[in-house]
């Protein structure tokens, strides 16, 4: 048994006309991911619409609504493993009116496939699809061009697309981009190579995403850690004892090293990492540790300790933000929202709406009111100081959700820059 | 303390350390912002795992909410015993509400004795979380389980009914999690969502978990009914004309004893456990619920009834 293997998450993004619920369905059934009581529901599912061939799309289909209506209405997860990783797809619909689904999902991927239909090519969906794996930071992307058995498995074809394609990301944030050949109804370089893409001499998409490296899709160099929750066990074994539990969201930290509180500004020195598997000399993100501390300091939730790096955080109460717009009811520039940022919560003010941002073709149009699914350019007033950084610098530290108090949903998602 | 020098670098943080520390990091979430949060501890492998990752979020502490678990008094034996025994163990607060104080109340009409009695369960949980006034509840749930569970979010609002609403799901984004309710609402919170049943069993073998025995395979006596293999206990005879037989089984789950199938194996250990998981091709659910079979949407409707 080798549990040595790594987790990576990535996101698909196309609509079900891209063969996106094929392409997972043949992710699944080549990597031997489905079970014979899956495959069997959706033969007989296959058979009751009078398909000639086993619909692999049926397997992603989650909900009673959804077999319904034949679409996909919300983000489900699907879990498959090879030897070498273990995947969490996070698989989004395609529909314009689903931008928030995509956000949602993407927030958490370390890569995005966006799909292409390689007779349609570069559509106005994949320039939003890619703009949003832009805007989410997420650290992979591959073009996959579904749909090469209608082309004649054309190589000419292919280039044309990608060419078209990189054209079109050179506006974008877009850091790793790997464009691979495909067709999900047949297989060729999903799974296996197939025996049609020849041509093609890259990985194919499962090896791929077995190789890809993410060991730094995570900040390793700017130490922060929101202190999420204090532990006093006040028992006389431990009287004591006075440690601040959290999660390394950027860097590491090693008992010794010296680590400023913000937004107090105190320094102080590591005293302890502790863990129930045993005390830690290092820790590094994501790992979950306790901290304790070589002077007694007043820290509560919501605090965050830093080392001296290149980037220091910022201590503001007022910043500038992306803005995805997730709920239904219109923001209201003359209420009052809760933004919840790492471990703190506090109460915000909307004091600048300075443009929304035109998914499909990238410009920027004035903005009165945002409505679901717009993404827009912000300025955010804050009851009391935020510690953060920029979103490009860290994704954790430079992303917060916005609540709506009335109703205690979550209203939108937010990018700091 | 101890002092374990550990050598960790980024290349070592394998899958199982990222699922740990992402469900260490929900429960203190929980801890930190639920005013009276509790545990849902069955005495199954996925709650022994939860109790497992409280421990590493909690300690040297004690956990910040009770157990409770919800006893339909159709379970395993050797199940409850491991739940009173894990809870002594851990010195934990052990909270145990019954359907039968459902029914003596009369909020539960009981049928036919013979039949499952999952459906009820979402009663006297409901029920319970009145008499505590839990806010959140933490469940043992995984997304791999079912299709309609690859939907729930890790933080999942409930009505003052217990309802789960599918199609009005709050985004979670990042893992910053939403986790305000009003008076009388509550959420379940599923901290091993992103947990397959090969990640459960390979954390019980990493962390050398107690289960309860009837996990690895064992002699039983079973009917075969309808394509079932069904265990013979005082709730489940053979009807005329059944045979019971003697077969060398395991349980997959531990659920309801006239629901909860086992499977034929002779794994005795986590590792020939793991060896048979990775190589089985029918789902954890589809072997072992029977439950689960009756329609493709069962799963989703109970839950919007208040099951977990």
């Amino acid at each position: 048994m080798d549990t040595n293997t790594q987790l990576l998450r990535f996101i698909t993004a196309g609509s079900v006309d891209d063969g996106k619920s094929t392409l997972i369905g043949r992710l699944l059934h080549d990597s031997k991911s489905i079970f014979e009581d899956q495959f069997s529901a959706i033969s007989k599912t296959s058979e009751k619409r009078g398909m000639a061939a086993v619909d692999l799309s049926l397997l992603t289909d989650g909900l009673q609504a959804e077999r319904e209506q034949g679409i996909t209405i919300d983000v489900a997860y699907r879990y498959f493993a090879t030897p070498k990783r273990k995947f969490i797809i996070g698989d989004t619909p395609g529909h314009e009116q689903y931008t928030r689904n995509m956000v949602t999902a993407a927030s958490s991927a370390n890569l995005a496939i966006i799909l292409i239909d390689a007779r349609k090519g570069v559509l106005t969906q994949t320039k939003r699809h890619s703009y949003l794996a832009s805007l989410l930071n997420v650290p992979h992307v591959v073009l996959a061009v579904n749909k090469m058995d209608m082309v004649d498995y054309s190589q000419a074809r292919f280039e044309e697309i990608v060419s078209e394609y990189k054209a079109f990301a050179a506006q974008l944030d877009l850091h790793d981009v790997h464009c691979i050949p495909l067709s999900a109804l047949n297989g060729d370089m999903v799974v296996d190579r197939g025996e049609n893409l020849g041509w093609y001499k890259g990985p194919a998409l499962l090896e791929f995403l077995e190789e890809v490296e993410i060991d730094h899709d995570v900040n390793t160099s700017d130490f922060r850690f929101p202190v999420q929750w204090v532990c006093r066990p006040q028992t006389n074994e431990h009287h004591d004892f006075r440690g601040f539990a959290g999660r390394i969201e950027a860097g590491e930290v090693s008992v010794g090293d010296e680590i400023t509180i913000l937004p107090s500004g105190r320094t102080t020195t590591v005293k302890e990492i502790v863990t129930y598997d045993g005390n830690l000399a290092t820790a590094f993100a994501p790992q979950s540790v306790t901290i304790t501390l070589n002077d007694e300091i007043d820290i509560s939730r919501g605090d965050m300790f830093v080392k001296t790096s290149a980037h220091p955080p910022k201590v503001e109460k007022e910043f500038e933000a992306t803005l995805c717009w997730l709920a239904e009811a219109p923001l209201d520039k003359n209420r009052k929202y809760l933004v919840k940022h790492t471990t703190r919560t506090a109460k915000c003010l909307f004091s600048r709406l300075d443009y929304r941002v035109d998914v499909n073709t990238l410009e920027q149009h004035a903005v009165e009111k945002l409505n679901m699914n717009d993404i827009a350019r912000v300025a955010i007033k804050i009851q009391s100081p935020l510690v953060f950084d920029s979103y490009d610098i860290d994704r954790s530290t430079g992303s917060f959700i916005v609540i709506d108090e009335a109703s205690n949903n979550t209203v939108a998602a937010g990018m700091i820059a | 303390m101890k002092l374990v020098e550990k050598n960790m670098t980024k290349h070592t943080f394998t899958h199982l350390d990222a699922l740990e520390s992402e469900s260490i990091h929900i429960m203190r979430e929980v801890a930190a912002e639920c005013k009276n949060p509790a545990l849902l501890f069955s005495g199954g492998k996925d709650s022994i795992v939860m109790l497992r990752l409280a421990e590493k979020a909690f300690r040297p502490a004690k956990f910040p909410f009770p157990l409770v678990h919800i006893d339909t008094e159709h379970n395993f034996p050797e199940v409850i015993e491991c739940r009173d025994k894990l809870a002594s163990d851990l010195g934990e607060r052990l909270i145990v509400r019954s359907l039968e104080d459902s029914i003596k109340r009369g909020s539960i009409v009981i049928k036919d004795e013979s039949k499952p009695r999952n459906p009820y369960q979402s009663v006297t949980l409901l029920e319970t979380i009145a008499e505590f006034g839990f806010d959140a509840c933490l469940g043992g749930a995984r997304r791999d389980e079912e299709k309609a569970r690859a939907k729930e979010r890790i933080f999942s609002f409930r009505d003052e009914f217990g309802q789960w609403d599918p199609k009005n799901q709050r985004p979670e984004l990042w893992d910053t999690y939403n986790t305000r309710v009003n008076a009388g609402e509550n959420i379940r919170v599923f901290p091993i969502s992103n947990w397959t049943e090969m990640d459960i069993w390979e954390y019980i073998g990493r962390e050398n978990l107690y289960i309860p025995p009837i996990y690895f395979a064992h002699e039983r006596e079973v009917i075969r009914r309808g394509g079932n293999v069904i265990p013979v206990s005082h709730l489940v005879q053979p009807a005329p004309g059944e045979k019971v037989e003697v077969a060398t089984v395991r349980f997959r789950t531990v659920g309801d004893m006239t629901c909860t199938a086992p499977v034929e194996s002779t794994a005795r250990t986590v590792d020939e456990i793991i060896a048979e998981t990775a190589t089985t091709r029918i789902t954890e659910r589809g072997a072992t619920r029977m439950d689960d079979q009756t329609s493709d949407a069962s799963m989703e409707l109970r839950k919007k009834e208040g099951y977990f």
